[in-house]
Formats: structure tokens, C-alpha cells, sequence
């Protein structure tokens, strides 16, 4: 063998370990899945918007927009004369998107110069950017109404010319976890609640990668300087050891993240628009008691992963092979955040349900979004999970700290004590 | 009451049986030397007594505290020096003493012992990463007796000092004991334990195969040094 082959040998050696295959198999794993719910979306994209129909109007126009729509859609409720709110009721146990009222002076007012206002009724599942996929393609047939309306009222000459380019105009509502807003469409709220849930999300993960970082860092340069066995023969518990480690990364994770978020936000103000959404407008606001629930949540979840960075700490043999174990870690705290963007926790399926909030670092991403909605129940609940599985995580580093597998890299159960 | 008591002690690492079946003690007040190759099983025994490694089978108490059962009281009564121990590389010699001595009393007396028993001058105040390694083990030495110890376990005390320093460190380690530490020691090198160990056992494969004062085991197979002692009861 020459003496490349031999280097090449021993290199791959070194570095192809399962400390390191390990984490990029899991990874690999995880973006798979993810692939799978944007696939699904892909498809969701192609497919016939589902809407209910409510037309009251017997001129022509309107029998023309019916057209349009049912070319385009998929209508689970068609009526004339019924109430809005039977209507969306029967939509939404559909499954729809939307319910559409035409009213009665549609073809009239639009013959006489006069928009013809489609009334578009919103029922808004989710707040992801793959929750609004539906109302997309109803706001895209509507479009296609209103150019078939145009292109029938220029042939018969009867309008104004500039109207006959823009003869309609909508008025809509969204429903959405139980609250009705007037006015605006899913796309609004969509976009105000992206950009004020994007912040808990960017300071969790920063936080995570930074302060976790640091705490596997500190295993591993523990081992490699050899200091570790000293630090375990001084009169100290192994739970002050413990906590002391990951207090230390908590505050050094802490600083490092308001640096970051100060940078972050002359980044977000650059984007901030005028004349946006103003959710306070519709009820939607946190009150004092929902930023400590997003604080104990922010807590607890920094506390879970810092436990967790201690645990596979403990399996760092130098800072060299710590800086891999931090990978799983950066992926566990990047999922809930393309999930949670992508979307909303209710629209997901059962499976990515449960796999999002198994992860400790979903729990104050979502916290805000659902606080916005008085979704108690998901937050408290959360907050609950992520005690646990910080006391476990502590419980289980304390326990290791007390086996021989720090010093051997063996894990038995201790015989005693 | 014994210092050191180890009976029938096994310790295995999963198929390898690294401790079998070790039996002795140490008085308080001595030095007590473990003489043995590489891989004879004696830093194995002196991480069990420091409470690092659990044991597989058998007993071991220090000043009547058993170590599986009792170490945080075991660990309140010992000071262990690893053999290829480290410091923390971003602390200056004095800033480490300070912070572990701030683990027991955290008195200026117990510092100043350190920097006493250290001697390193100015360097002192030099990061532990600008140390040499014989400047490192010094600092280490000085850790772990300064805080005067009931018990000090120094694994290899005199590993990579020259023959000044090792000499210094040994007349340390004789000043501690007349103080009232009780020092259990391991070594490779069996004339530096023949000279400074009332007592020593003699260990090879996880077993110890002779103890005894060294005039004494010399006397035993009628030769001159610790080293044909060795040879004699290996072969």
C-alpha cells in the first residue's frame, strides 16, 4: 500500500465513526420527512380548491361566474337562498376552503357601472405558509371570474371601458380558530402572525446551537485536558456539576443570543411595512400573562436542551468529536422551525404532530401563535412536556456522571450507590 | 482505624478483569507505595478509592466510609492526582489554585500553601497553556496537597519532572505526611518508592502478588532492590 492509500486509510478511519455517522443518518432521516410534508403540499398546490357557493343572483353574469367556478373548483355546496352561516358551516365539514356569496345586484350593479362584490367567507385552518395554498387558488379563480366578467362585458359594449378591466371587487372575512375577522384574507393574517411568531423560533435555535454547543464543548475539552477526573474526586455533587456546567452555557448562550438578536432586529425592521394587518384590531393580542407563559416555555425548553447537550456531552471523548454531537442538535432545533413556518401545528398530520412536539425546542415556537388564539391547552401542556423532559434529561446526566461511563465510555447500571 | 481498607476487590471492564480479588490496607500516617507494570491494574484501584470507577466485587472504605455507599463523604476526606492529569488551560496557576481551593475552605492560607508547595515565581501568574509539563505537574501536585487531605492518592506523583523536580516533590509529599496526611502512592518507578513508601505492595495482572516494608521484602528474597524483588516474585 502507498503511502497515500495508507493516510486516506487511516483518515477515513478516524472520522467515519458512528459518533459521526450517527447524527448525519438521523438528519438525513428527519429531512426526508420534511420532504414528505412538502411533497404533500405540492400536490395540495395542484389540486381544485374546495369551496361552497352561495349565488343570488339569476342575471347572466352571475350564471357566469357560477361557470368559471365550477370549471375551477371543486363546490360541495351550491344554494341560493340559504343563510351565510348554514353555508359555512356545511364547507367547513367539507373540508373547503372558502364559501363565495354572489349577491343579488351582482350582474345588475356591474351592467350599470357598478362593482360586482363577491362576498368571500374564509375558513383559515392554519397559519403556515402551506396552510394558505387553498386560498391561493380561490383568490386565483376568483381573478379568473372577474376576466371572463371582462372580457363578456367589453363584447357587448355596454360598460365603461376602464371599469370593464376591473368590474369586481370582494369583501372578505376569515374564520380562523374560532374568532371572525372582517376584512381580511388568510394571506394578511398569515403573513402578520409569520413575522411576529419568526423571533421566539430565531432566539430558541441561536440559543440551542450556541449555549448547547458550549456544553458538549465543555465535555469534551474536560476529557481532553484531562481535568474531568480531578473535577469528579472534589467534594462537589454530581447534580451541582451538572447544573453548574449548564448554567454556565445558559448565561455565555444567553449573552452570545441577545448580540445576535440585536443584529437581528435592525435586520427585521428593515422589512417592516406600513399599513399592515393590525391583529390588536381583532382581538388578537398577548396580555402579561401569556409573556410569562412564553418565558416559563423559552425557560424550560433552553433548560431541556442544555440537559440534553449534557447527555450526549458525556459521550464526547475530545472537543473535536463534540463539535459532531452538536449537529443533532442544530437539526432538532431547525425542524420545528421549517415545520412551524411551513405549518401551523393543527394542519399537521398526526405523526409530524407528535414528532414536533416530542421536540422540547417546538413548544415556545409555538407558544406565541397559539396565545394569540387563547390556545391554553397546547401551551400548558407543552410547558408540562419540556419539566419533564428537562428533569429526565438532568436525571439522566446526573446518573451517567455517576457511572464509570465518563472515565471508560462504558454505560453500566452502578451496583451501588 | 485503617486509612485504606480494600478487601477482595474485582473490578472488570467488560471482558477484561482489570482488578481480581485485591486485599490490603493502608495505615494513617504512612506512605504507602503500589508498585506495578503499565497496565498492572494500580490506577484502576486508586480510581476506585477516589470514588471514580464502581466496584464490581468486593469492599473498599477510607476512614471507614465506603466508597460505593458513602463517596461524597469519601471525596470530603481525599485529594486524588491523576497520572496525566491537566488544568484548566485558560487559568493562570494562582486563578486555579483559587478556584479549587474555593471547593473546600477557600482560605488565603490554603492558596498560599499551594503557591508555596508549586514554587513556580512569576510564572505563576502565566496561563496554565504557557506551562511546561513538568511547571504543570507541580501546579497539580500543589492542588492536591494543599488542601491537606486526610488521605492523598497520587497516582505516578513524580511523572514527567526532572530529577530536581522529582526530588522536590518527594520531600513535599514526606512534609505532608509528617503534617498528618496519609498518602497512598503508584509508581513505575520502584527505587523512588523503595525510598519514599513505609510500606508497599507489589501488583501485576490485577493481583498483588507481595507487600510488605521494602527492607523487609528485600530482606524476604535476599536481594538488594525492590526491582529484583519484583522480577523475583514475577517469574
Amino acid at each position: 500500500m502507498n503511502h497515500f492509500a495508507n493516510l486516506v486509510r487511516k483518515e477515513v478511519r478516524e472520522l467515519l465513526t458512528p459518533a459521526t455517522l450517527v447524527p448525519i443518518l438521523v438528519m438525513a432521516l428527519i429531512f426526508g420527512g420534511m420532504g414528505n410534508v412538502i411533497g404533500g403540499a405540492t400536490e395540495e398546490a395542484e389540486k381544485q380548491p374546495t369551496i361552497g357557493l352561495v349565488n343570488h343572483d339569476s342575471g347572466e353574469l352571475g350564471q357566469l361566474a357560477v361557470q368559471v367556478m365550477a370549471a375551477q373548483a371543486d363546490i360541495v355546496y351550491n344554494q341560493t337562498g340559504e343563510p351565510v352561516a348554514a353555508g359555512i358551516a356545511a364547507v367547513k365539514a367539507e373540508g373547503g376552503a372558502a364559501l363565495l356569496v354572489i349577491p343579488a345586484n351582482f350582474s345588475s350593479n356591474i351592467m350599470s357601472n357598478v362593482s360586482g362584490r363577491i362576498s368571500i367567507y374564509w375558513i383559515m385552518e392554519g397559519a403556515g405558509l402551506m396552510d394558505s395554498i387553498s386560498s391561493g387558488a380561490v383568490q386565483s379563480m376568483v381573478q379568473s371570474v372577474e376576466y371572463a366578467i371582462s372580457h363578456r362585458v367589453i363584447e357587448q359594449g355596454d360598460v365603461n371601458a376602464s371599469f370593464a378591466l376591473s368590474p369586481l371587487a370582494t369583501h372578505q372575512t376569515t374564520y380562523f380558530k374560532g374568532r371572525e375577522m372582517a376584512g381580511i384574507s388568510p394571506g394578511d393574517v398569515g403573513a402578520v402572525l409569520a413575522q411576529q411568531s419568526t423571533v421566539v423560533p430565531i432566539i430558541m435555535m441561536i440559543i440551542v446551537i450556541m449555549a448547547g454547543g458550549m456544553v458538549i464543548s465543555s465535555m469534551g475539552m474536560e476529557k481532553e485536558n484531562k481535568t474531568l477526573e480531578t473535577l469528579l474526586t472534589l467534594p462537589v455533587r454530581r447534580g451541582s456539576i451538572v447544573a453548574g456546567k449548564i448554567a454556565g452555557a445558559a448565561l455565555v448562550g444567553l449573552v452570545m443570543a441577545v448580540i445576535y438578536m440585536l443584529g437581528f432586529s435592525y435586520y427585521f425592521s428593515s422589512f417592516q411595512v406600513s399599513g399592515e394587518v393590525d391583529l390588536a384590531a381583532y382581538g388578537l393580542t398577548l396580555t402579561t400573562r401569556d409573556y410569562l407563559l412564553i418565558g416559563v416555555s423559552l425557560f424550560l425548553a433552553l433548560t431541556a436542551a442544555l440537559s440534553l447537550c449534557m447527555v450526549l456531552g458525556t459521550f464526547a471523548k475530545s472537543y473535536k468529536s463534540a463539535q459532531t454531537l452538536t449537529v443533532p442538535i442544530s437539526v432538532l432545533a431547525l425542524i420545528p422551525m421549517f415545520l412551524i413556518m411551513f405549518r401551523d401545528f393543527a394542519t399537521l398530520s398526526r405523526p409530524l404532530q407528535a414528532v414536533l412536539f416530542a421536540i422540547p425546542f417546538s413548544h415556545p415556537m409555538m407558544a406565541m401563535r397559539a396565545l394569540l388564539f387563547d390556545d391554553y391547552g397546547l401551551v400548558l401542556a407543552g410547558i408540562a412536556y419540556v419539566a419533564l423532559f428537562a428533569l429526565a434529561m438532568m436525571a439522566l446526566a446526573v446518573w451517567i456522571f455517576r457511572t464509570d461511563r465518563l472515565l471508560t465510555g462504558s454505560l453500566r447500571w452502578p451496583r451501588r450507590g | 482505624m485503617a486509612a485504606v481498607d480494600v478487601q477482595n476487590l474485582v473490578k472488570d471492564y467488560r471482558t477484561v478483569r482489570a482488578v481480581d480479588g485485591v486485599s490490603f490496607h493502608v495505615e494513617e500516617g504512612e506512605i504507602f507505595g503500589l508498585i506495578g507494570p503499565n497496565g498492572a491494574g494500580k490506577t484502576t484501584l486508586l480510581r476506585i478509592i477516589s470514588t471514580l470507577l464502581r466496584i464490581t466485587a468486593g469492599q473498599v472504605t477510607v476512614f471507614g466510609h465506603d466508597v460505593a455507599e458513602e463517596a461524597h463523604r469519601v471525596r470530603r476526606v481525599i485529594s486524588y492526582l491523576p497520572e496525566d492529569a491537566g488544568a484548566y488551560r485558560n487559568l493562570t496557576g494562582r486563578s486555579y489554585l483559587q478556584f479549587m481551593a474555593r471547593f473546600f475552605d477557600g482560605s488565603g492560607d490554603m492558596v498560599e500553601r499551594g503557591l508555596a508547595i508549586a514554587d513556580l515565581g512569576e510564572r505563576i501568574d502565566d496561563k496554565v497553556e504557557q506551562y511546561s509539563k513538568g511547571m504543570t505537574r507541580r501546579l497539580l501536585v500543589a492542588r492536591a496537597l494543599m488542601v491537606e487531605p486526610r488521605l492523598a492518592i497520587l497516582d505516578e506523583p513524580t511523572s514527567g519532572l526532572d530529577v530536581i523536580n522529582a526530588r522536590e516533590i518527594r520531600d513535599i509529599v514526606k512534609k505532608t505526611v509528617r503534617q498528618g496526611t496519609t498518602v497512598l502512592l503508584s509508581s513505575h518507578n520502584m527505587l523512588e518508592v523503595e525510598h519514599l513508601c513505609q510500606r508497599i505492595a507489589l501488583i501485576n495482572e490485577g493481583v498483588i502478588v507481595e507487600s510488605g516494608s521494602p527492607p523487609a521484602l528485600k530482606e524476604k528474597y535476599g536481594v538488594e532492590t525492590i526491582e529484583d524483588v519484583f522480577t523475583e516474585v514475577v517469574q
